[in-house]
């Protein structure tokens, strides 16, 4: 039962290896539709999508770079660089405003010193907008590198960001 | 003695500390030598309850709740001792909200273990799946038809008639997806079902397949769920080891598979055809139609393509029949709604009901008024590209027809409860920015519109022109409304007409006056 509960852990990924990504776009290829699973995979095993994996993937799939960077750039979740060591994702949707999430969120910003969608300068957590995590009926709520957290105050939220930090 | 306790392992429990109260019970059960048997299982959906822990007794579950982790020594003593305790709230089922409940949909959610096919089956599982294979796909499929069942996500249009346009297809390679895209703010029930229930999907899934002549289904969920995607998969392995999904689906000569794929962050992707285009690894466009996805969808193929909510019908419309199912609700609107209570309110979760209670009732009765304490000043209903309906609307009936007819939709029947300190231009502001934001891009007037729409509202905001930029924003809503390719461009306006029609007031105009009406 512990796998239903994602535990937060810090993100340590392997650096960019060519020979590790093709084995990773390999694994996707008797799927049917296999693009996103591959780019899931690939940002699963580095973090995020190098620009070295377009040209890999397009020849693999016989399509173009450009229909690959195409879905890349289409989709919120794939990255273009690294992310921080946490990621720490604020639910900005209508119920988690109704329930006083803006304040959380720009008090998340200040703590943070950064704007939502980036890097704090140390590298220590990339903080990001999430659009609904269906916790909506214990808003406000966020997501700690895949750790759930529902009926955020300042309280809890200052536990958050304090972990986030290290 | 074993104590059979009952702890939601939902994604909406565990973010409010259900792991926490079971270690802690665990470890209070070691101390004080009692034998307990940890039962993990969805959420019943009453989450100002949550973590809710459950006690098996001989008159049924008593439910104990909001737990902490502290509380763990005393409630296990509380209940060996079978004593008053705080959070005792009696039998579960005779909790009044989850009382006067009609739960079709989720009769087992919350109530079984979501990843055991054996408990699936002893809660009347597979029983419609048996029935349809006695039926035959023919049957099965006017069965459907004859329940008057909806689609669950948006237009509201009818599943039967969907199964018999892709059963009427020439045979070929035909595919059965569900629409796990749960993106609406305010909606949860998608997540509750795959967390709680993920067999009673997978046995829809599976007797669509059958109907319709379909081998093949996939379950795009979006990756915020990742507590659902994980169940989902456990529960489709337990499948195909029960022999429910593969060569031959519960011994019959009818083949059935099925894989969960992960959606990556795009809203618009919940539109069934972009959908689609997601699926076969694309950017995630809107296609136009027709053709119909029914006729031309996955890869080109004849598809039936459903919400979770449509498809977790299925099984006990199949089991009871279609009119026992259509005797719920009223006119148009068949059966049961899952309604979603959400936002800042007393008692939030899943209240399935028949349709045609009234908004005020949901809002007010059911759940209570605001956790804020603070009056309701309006409510936000079929998530982000649903109208706002302040409270002169409240006698309005939950039913497709109804909330169309006021210019709102019930979309995946989510209510968001806002309190008399929001600001409906910055809510007006922020359903175009999200347009903007989750625009796929194909279409003109969502693109550019959304974009523009943020600009006149800024100018509205700071009283600019403002009877001019009103007029502007009014026309601009129109033709998002009737010149968008999809739902994402053209609701939009639903929620920033009815917040300047309804609030005007906090556009810096005089306010209406609704009790006239």
């Amino acid at each position: 039962m512990s796998t239903m509960h994602q535990g937060s852990r810090q993100q340590s990924r392997v650096p960019w290896n060519k020979d590790i990504a093709l084995t990773r776009i390999r694994e996707c290829l008797d799927r049917e539709g296999p693009l996103l699973l591959i780019l899931h995979a690939l940002q699963e095993e580095f973090g995020y999508i190098d620009q070295a994996a377009e040209p890999l993937i397009a020849e693999t799939l016989n399509i173009t770079r450009a229909e690959v960077h195409g879905v890349v750039t289409f989709y919120h979740d794939f990255r273009r660089e690294p992310a921080g060591r946490h990621t720490l994702k604020l639910c900005r949707a209508e119920a988690c405003q109704a329930a006083g999430g803006d304040p959380l969120a720009r008090h998340a910003e200040t703590r943070l010193g950064v704007s939502m969608g980036n890097t704090a300068t140390d590298g220590s957590v990339t903080l990001e907008p999430v659009y609904c995590l269906g916790l909506c009926a214990i808003a406000p709520s966020a997501m700690l590198d895949g750790r759930v957290v529902g009926r955020l105050d300042q309280g809890r939220l200052d536990t958050l960001l304090a972990e986030a930090q290290q | 003695m074993t104590l059979r306790l009952f702890i939601p392992a939902d994604a909406g429990a565990l973010a409010v500390g259900a792991e926490e109260v079971a270690s802690a019970l665990g470890a209070a059960a070691a101390r004080q030598k009692v034998a307990v048997d940890v039962v993990r299982t969805g959420s019943r959906g009453l989450y100002w309850l949550e973590p809710m822990v459950e006690v098996q007794t001989s008159a049924g579950r008593v439910a104990y709740g909001p737990v902490t982790a502290s509380d763990a020594e005393g409630l296990l003593r509380a209940i060996l001792a079978d004593g008053a305790h705080a959070l005792r709230q009696g039998l579960t089922e005779e909790i009044p909200w989850l009382k006067r409940q009609t739960r079709l949909t989720f009769a087992r959610c919350g109530v079984v273990d979501p990843r055991s096919r054996e408990d699936y089956r002893a809660h009347d599982g597979c029983k419609g799946l048996e029935r349809a294979l006695a039926l035959g796909p023919a049957a099965t499929v006017e069965e459907v038809v004859q329940s008057g069942l909806r689609g669950r996500c948006g237009a509201g249009f009818p599943t039967g008639i969907k199964w018999r346009t892709v059963a009427q297809t020439p045979p070929q390679q035909k595919y059965i997806v569900c629409n796990a895209d749960e993106g609406d703010s305010g909606t949860f029930a998608d997540r509750m079902i795959m967390e709680g229930d993920p067999f009673v999907l997978i046995e829809g899934m599976a007797v669509a397949g059958i109907a319709v002549g379909a081998t093949k289904g996939y379950v795009y969920i979006r990756s915020e769920y990742p507590h659902a995607a994980a169940t989902m998969e456990a529960a489709i392995a337990a499948a195909r080891r029960g022999g429910l999904l593969g060569n031959r689906v519960a011994n019959s000569s009818f083949a059935f598979d099925m894989e969960v794929r992960v959606g990556a962050g795009a809203y618009v992707c919940g539109e069934e055809t972009s959908l689609l285009d997601s699926l076969e690894g694309k950017r995630g466009l809107v296609r136009a139609k027709p053709p119909l996805p029914a006729h031309k969808g996955l890869f080109g193929r004849p598809t039936v393509i459903n919400n979770v909510l449509s498809f977790a019908s299925v099984p006990i419309i199949m089991d009871k029949g279609g009119a026992f199912y259509r005797d719920f609700g009223m006119g148009k609107s068949r059966g049961t709604m899952p309604i979603q209570l959400a936002g800042n309110i007393k008692y939030g979760g899943l209240f399935e009901a028949a349709f045609g209670i009234t908004l005020g009732e949901l809002v007010d009765d059911v759940g209570g008024g605001t956790r804020s304490g603070r009056p309701v000043r309006a409510v936000q209903v079929g998530g982000p590209l649903g109208a706002y309906f302040p409270r002169a609307l409240f006698d309005t009936p939950f039913d497709y027809e109804a909330f169309a007819a006021r210019d709102g939709l019930i979309g995946h029947g989510g209510i968001v409860v806002f309190d008399d300190t929001v600001d409906m231009a910055k809510q007006a502001r922020f359903a175009m920015e999200f347009c903007a934001i989750e625009s796929c891009g194909k279409c003109t007037p969502c693109r550019v519109g959304s974009t523009r729409g943020i600009e006149v509202i800024d100018h509205i905001i700071r009283g600019e022109n403002r009877a001019a930029n009103t007029a502007l924003l009014e026309d601009l809503c129109h033709t998002l409304k009737f010149g968008s390719l999809c739902a994402l461009g053209g609701f939009t306006p639903y929620p920033v007409m009815s917040a300047l029609t309804y609030f005007p007031e906090d556009f810096g105009a005089p306010p209406r006056l609704l009790a006239a009406e």
